[in-house]
């Protein structure tokens, strides 16, 4: 069976100007209790990768510079 | 866009060994792995967590107080074992409610000395709310926000073995029936790891992602939505009994949002459920099968949607409240609320009645313990939301992991490690990796959407023997789909291919035990439209569910009688909720 991408819009924002994942920063990939952040080979920024958001905010919480931003997922906004 | 370290499928096992494995790092998981260090100084002790030990389970964003707290001055443990045993339907087994409520206060004690600070009122005394039905037992917690650091802070000063990110799988058992480890897997490299224990403790939740929030967003629960029922399969599966999954936790949630309001926040300050008119029709707003009755007949008789009221309160009040409510548990709630434009000020918060799970956190679904949290799988323990201990929350978490620790603890010392056969290791590894192995065919996301959106259509109550059966039918196809075809690209899909597989067990587990049950019970929780009516002749009993020659099997057990007895006319105060003038 071919699979389809269906694109779905992300509810949690890293604001790459404010990201130091360069100097080894990985805190919010290391707390997320869903496991969907990672880092992006393209802009070597956390992102997150997977839509399975329990809009918890521990990676907003918890980052050092404040680059992340939690919002509501659209289904349920 | 993910870099290449991440989520590659790597080939690998390795194998520990310790004295006691705790797996879940949420709640009763800390405390169980720092009771059976104190307990025994030299045992090797492993925390084994899914995701990571410092911002994980239900508690990942602290709590805003203890729901339970039986506080010397305001309760006594009788109290709180009778008011629990009412609002179970009598379904208990006392010795664990007394135990914990014997045991809390000095967890109480011991978590402040964590530094996690309790509300007390101008003279020093705890200041308790009331919200149950009958006793006092709210205590808030005025920095709830720092509960997982200040335990943190705990297992590093005892320097405990912590393993983040393995997802436990399945359950390792001797010839002898005893408990001999666990397998876990990699979540981010899907590498297995094999734990020989001589006591193992589980502590991985409720069963959060068993019904679809009607969002559709599957992450969308109310529970963690790591905590997807792993802990009720593997114990399924290792021939544990489970107790009274028939008895459903179902929650009244902010709608859409899923998560709770929260009237133990807000109730204390005024605050209540109200229908569309605005009025009370509950008495109290505790979380009960019978509570959950009365907000469903409202659903029911056009008065509904049912909301949280708190516009009639003093903006100061209303801004206190906020401040609890949009910092710690569920901070998004503020978020939510203004995208909404909802005030609290101004409007009532739309409620509505949640999609079904196991917990015994809230409800009394979860794997059978007795008093010291011994399964029945010799050397096997279970704390936290998926013990059957019932109604215990966090501070039940705290309490009966403390329990399970120390008796865990001492099992290990008076055992050596029980031998399990190696082709159960081999046994595991292929059905772990089959969707690995193939090149085509359903994705875990599909399965586990199918598993849940059949789950709601089936089994959300009230519940009707035709749709169960139905339900079973079409589960059992997806079964198939699942075991067949299921596939997996990288090592994250395969934790949720795992998950969608205990998922799929949770799921007809609910049912088998709904079935085997034939009356009603526990309000709305098993609301049985063939068999309406309470029968305390056939089944004033707990039934427990298990594994038995490869099938679901069900029996009965007798309630332990009373040690804290409750009069007659006492029996049935949670059946009578309805406020009588809007009846
Ligand atoms: C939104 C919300 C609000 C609540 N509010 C209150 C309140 O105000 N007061 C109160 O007293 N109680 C409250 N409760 C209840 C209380 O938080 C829980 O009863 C308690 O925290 C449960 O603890 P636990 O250890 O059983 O589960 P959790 O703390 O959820 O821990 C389970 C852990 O197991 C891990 N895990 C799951 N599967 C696996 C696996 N396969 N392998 C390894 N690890 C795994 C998870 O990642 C998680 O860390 C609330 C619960 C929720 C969800
Ligand atoms: S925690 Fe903040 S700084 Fe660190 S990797 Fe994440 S977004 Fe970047
Ligand atoms: S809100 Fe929670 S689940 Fe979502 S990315 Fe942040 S930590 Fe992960």
């Amino acid at each position: 069976m071919p699979f389809a991408q269906s694109p779905s819009a992300v509810p949690v924002i890293v604001d790459d100007a404010k990201c130091i994942a360069e100097k080894g920063c990985r805190v919010c990939i290391d707390v997320c209790p869903l496991d969907v952040l990672r880092l992006s080979d393209l802009t070597g920024k956390a992102y997150m990768a997977y839509d399975e958001c329990w809009y918890c905010m521990p990676c907003e919480a918890d980052c050092p510079t404040g680059a992340v931003k939690v919002n509501i997922p659209y289904l349920l906004k | 866009m993910t870099s290449p370290s991440f989520d590659t499928i790597v080939d690998g096992l390795s194998e520990v060994d310790c004295d006691v494995l705790v797996i879940g790092g949420g709640t009763a998981g800390p405390m169980a792995a720092l009771k059976a260090k104190q307990k025994n100084p030299k045992a090797k002790v492993i925390l084994l967590e899914k995701a990571n030990v410092k911002r994980s389970g239900a508690i990942s964003m602290g709590m805003d107080g203890l729901n339970n707290a039986v506080i010397p001055g305001y309760a006594t443990p009788e109290q709180y074992t009778k008011e629990i045993t009412i609002a179970n339907d009598g379904i208990v087994d006392q010795k664990a409610v007394l135990k914990y409520a014997r045991n809390c206060y000095g967890i109480i004690e011991e978590l402040d000395s964590f530094g996690i600070r309790f509300q007390k009122n101008e003279n020093g005394d705890f200041d308790v709310k009331k919200v149950h039905h009958i006793g006092t037992y709210v205590l808030p917690m005025p920095n709830g926000e720092t509960v997982k650091k200040a335990l943190y802070r705990q297992l590093r000063r005892a320097q405990m073995l912590i393993s983040n990110r393995y997802m436990a799988t399945r359950l390792l058992t001797g010839a002898s029936g005893r408990i001999a480890g666990a397998i876990a897997v990699n979540t981010r490299t899907a590498e297995f790891l094999v734990i020989k224990a001589k006591a193992v403790i589980l502590c991985m939740g409720a069963a959060g992602r068993l019904g679809l929030p009607t969002s559709g967003y599957m992450f969308g629960t109310y529970e963690n939505a790591a905590n997807s029922g792993d802990g009720y399969a593997m114990a399924y599966h290792a021939g544990a009994k489970l107790a009274n999954l028939e008895c459903f936790q179902i929650n009244p949630l902010i709608k859409d949002y899923n998560g709770p309001a929260c009237a133990y926040v807000a109730g204390p300050f005024g605050a209540y459920t109200a229908n569309n008119e605005g009025k009370r029709f509950i008495e109290c707003d505790y979380w009960s099968g019978q509570m959950m009755l009365e907000f469903f007949n409202e659903l029911q008789s056009g008065k509904g949607p049912v909301f949280l009221k708190l516009n009639h309160l003093h903006s100061d009040t209303v801004g206190e409240i906020e401040t609890i409510l949009h910092t710690v548990e569920r901070p998004t709630r503020g978020l939510f609320h203004e995208g909404r434009k909802t005030d609290y000020r101004k409007d009532m918060v739309e409620m509505h009645i949640s999609e079904i799970g196991f917990c015994s956190g809230h409800s009394a679904s979860g794997v059978y313990v007795d008093d010291f949290a011994r399964t029945t799988i010799p050397g096997l323990y279970a704390a936290g939301d998926m013990a059957s201990v019932p109604h215990n929350y966090m501070l039940g978490a705290f309490t009966n992991g403390a329990v399970a620790g120390e008796d865990a603890a001492e099992f290990a010392l008076n055992h050596d490690f029980e031998a399990f056969d190696a082709a159960d290791v081999k046994l595991e590894q292929a059905r772990v990796l089959a969707p690995t192995k193939r090149e085509d065919g359903i994705p875990p996301n599909q399965i586990e959407f199918k598993t849940r959106r059949l789950v709601n259509d089936y089994f959300q109550p009230p519940k009707v023997t035709r749709k169960f059966e139905l339900g079973q039918a079409r589960l059992a196809e997806v079964r198939e789909d699942m075991e067949n075809t299921m596939v997996v690209k990288n090592a994250h899909e395969l934790m949720r291919s795992l998950e969608a597989t205990s998922i799929l067990d949770c799921a007809e587990m609910a049912a088998h035990a709904s079935l085997y049950r034939t009356e009603s019970r526990w309000g709305l929780y098993h609301l049985r439209t063939d068999y309406p009516e309470k029968d305390n002749e056939n089944w004033f009993c707990h039934t427990l569910l298990s594994k038995q020659d490869g099938r679901m099997t069900s029996e009965k057990k007798a309630v332990e009688d009373y040690v804290v007895p409750v009069a007659d006319e006492e029996k049935d105060l949670y059946a009578k909720q309805r406020i009588r003038a809007s009846a």
